[in-house]
């Protein structure tokens, strides 16, 4: 099933003299299971296209579908973003955006909690995918007391734990060397399969593309595409 | 999963002491209304110590406290005659410096005949005046023991017995003695006075043919005329009407005869009446500043929270939730600022020089403030919070 559908994708920041094009009619589709990645320089247009995909900051043309359903077309949001998130996104970001107050725990459970799912049952599935992630030891501790690897794969867990259609990754490695940034990958990567969600990762990290299933190459705010397997 | 409180807990330490520089500003708030209902229970507690229903005063004037008021002690017998009256007293009231070992001290002077009305309430130590003169019964807060000695004027006053919670309007302790010793106090001059005061009348007497031959010496004792009360005190019988009995007090005697409540009012209207205004400005003041101070602070807590609140927004979380956490915290704050403060107040309202009178009604209106100041001054945080834009979150940096 096509979780990600996005076709001709504009976006344009400022108007008259500033007017900047950001993305120029990119088209991008990403199937249940698949993992692709989104490459290319600084200003290229990469996190412009998954803030436009996630409604985040929304494009100025274009049409996006989420598992099926058009949340954007003809220049209006179809939905209400945080209901889309909350439902069928799990967004990972560069700097991990744990939630400091929060235990290890907490952060992954926030989500399914804003869900309308029980604190008891939000803690006891939260805990069971932090075991899974070899986290379990850290469930009860302050994110601030954990490396940054811990941090990146709490937020992992974090984005992947509500079972969303789309995960969508913003420089997931940047702060990170390159074996945790590996190891982040991994688990991304085969939770991605495992829950046959989309994944879409921004990296500019040649080093972390090993395993995708296509590359997407954004330059000048034009999309192309590459095809790995 | 509360994330206000949450946030609480994590940053527990300077949360109290946040809520605690609260709480010290709403004593201060309750310390303001506390002092002016000391105020008024000090100014009031003078006119309904004695439990009587009428007091009659000096036409034209508003009564012993809050003007002069002259009145011949025997105009009590007069009023004893009014149908309705059951018992009448006249009584002195004067404000003396006294120094006892050392140390000076202001008394509210309440002279009255003993076995009538307007002595002390109660007798919290010692006996009651049973002689009549050169004793006193004195308030404990004035700090005179049993047997204290005082040489006031050309008498020598002796402590025989200790009252509790009467006070003049000024805040100064009570004192009961007899009225001879009162009225002698007042109106008895010193001897040099009295030398003078007699050859200026001498002379006054030659100069009129008249009173040729008339003794200054003679008539100066007459002139003198020391039998004088401040106002007569009236107890009515179970079935007057005490607005009937002052009508006819008033249109039989031409004297003033104000019911206590209305003696209470002219207390509280003339005599505290501008330090109510102003203890009411400084409450209004005060609650200003802890409006501030709250949306300062939760307003910074806010600022602090910029990214997680971006993060919050991009994980999907309502506008519900990040209010919640705003609006909760605040008023967490004013919560435990009033615990604070009403525990602070609690500890130190004895300690304050002037009565302080907190009322539970009192504190349920600066409860319910705190909570109106507290959603008002979330208002300044929840606003920034709203506006929060969602990519703050997604700017690089761990």
């Amino acid at each position: 099933m096509r979780q990600v559908r996005a076709e001709n994708i504009t976006k344009v920041f400022g108007q008259g003299e500033t007017e900047v094009v950001a993305l120029k009619d990119a088209s991008i589709a990403v199937e249940a299971g698949e993992v692709v990645a989104l490459m290319g320089p600084s200003g290229s247009g990469k996190t412009t296209l998954l803030r436009a995909i996630s409604l985040i900051d929304p494009p100025t043309r274009g049409t996006i579908e989420i598992a099926g359903e058009k949340i954007f077309e003809s220049e209006r949001v179809l939905i209400d973003d945080r209901l889309l998130r909350r439902r069928r996104m799990g967004i990972i970001f560069q700097a991990y955006n744990l939630i400091p107050f929060l235990t290890v725990l907490e952060n992954v459970a926030l989500v399914l909690t804003l869900n309308g799912i029980s604190n008891r049952e939000s803690l006891k599935r939260s805990r069971l995918l932090l075991e899974q992630l070899d986290l379990g030891h850290r469930a009860d501790t302050y994110p601030s007391t954990l490396s940054g690897g811990e941090q990146q794969r709490v937020a992992v867990a974090r984005a992947v734990v509500n079972n969303p259609a789309v995960i969508l990754a913003d420089e997931p490695t940047a702060a990170l060397d390159t074996e945790r940034g590996k190891a982040v990958m991994k688990i991304l990567r085969q939770l991605g399969h495992e829950k046959k969600a989309a994944v879409i990762v921004v990296t500019h990290d040649e080093r972390m593309v090993e395993g995708f299933d296509r590359i997407y190459h954004l330059s000048d705010g034009h999309l192309s595409v590459e095809h790995l397997k | 999963m509360n994330l206000a409180f949450r946030d609480v807990e994590y940053r527990l330490g300077r949360f109290l002491l946040t809520a605690v520089g609260i709480g010290l500003l709403l004593a201060t708030v309750m310390a303001m209304n506390g002092i002016y209902n000391g105020l008024v229970e000090d100014a009031l507690s003078i006119v309904r110590s004695p439990k009587v229903d009428l007091w009659v005063v000096q036409k034209d004037t508003n009564g012993p406290f809050a003007e002069n008021s002259r009145i011949p002690e025997d105009v009590y017998r007069n009023i004893l005659a009014v149908p309705g009256v059951g018992e009448a007293s006249p009584v002195n009231y004067q404000i003396l410096q006294i120094e006892y070992q050392g140390r000076t001290s202001r008394l509210q002077v309440v002279g009255y005949r003993p076995g009538g009305l307007g002595g002390p309430p109660s007798i919290a130590s010692g006996r009651p005046i049973l002689k009549s003169r050169y004793e006193m019964v004195v308030d404990r807060k004035a700090g005179l023991p049993l047997g204290a000695e005082l040489e006031i004027g050309r008498i020598t006053l002796t402590v025989v017995g200790l009252t509790e919670g009467v006070t003049s309007n000024a805040g100064d302790s009570a004192a009961f003695i007899t009225l001879e010793d009162a009225q002698e106090l007042q109106f008895l001059k010193p001897n040099e006075a009295i030398r003078n005061e007699r050859a200026r009348l001498q002379t006054d007497l030659a100069k009129n043919p008249d009173l040729k031959g008339v003794s200054a010496d003679e008539i100066s004792p007459i002139l003198q005329n020391s039998r004088i009360a401040n106002a007569i005190l009236v107890r009515l019988e179970s079935s007057a009407n005490p607005a009937e009995v002052a009508r006819n007090i008033e249109r039989w005697n031409h004297y003033r005869a104000l019911t206590t409540a209305e003696e209470e009012v002219v207390l509280a209207k003339s005599v505290v009446e501008r330090a109510r205004q102003q203890l009411l400005l400084f409450r209004i003041i005060l609650l200003i500043v802890a409006t501030v101070v709250i949306a300062l602070i939760i307003y910074t807590m806010t600022l602090e929270k910029t990214r997680d609140i971006a993060t919050l927004k991009i994980i999907g979380a309502p506008n519900s939730k990040i209010v919640g956490l705003i609006l909760q915290q605040s008023l967490l704050l004013g919560v435990i600022g009033f615990i604070v403060g009403t525990i602070a107040i609690s500890l130190t309202y004895e300690y304050f020089p002037r009565r302080v009178v907190i009322f539970i009604s009192d504190q349920i209106t600066v409860f319910a403030i705190v909570i109106g100041i507290c959603v008002a001054a979330s208002g300044i945080g929840i606003r920034k919070a709203l506006h929060i834009d969602a990519t703050t979150a997604m700017a690089g940096g761990a």
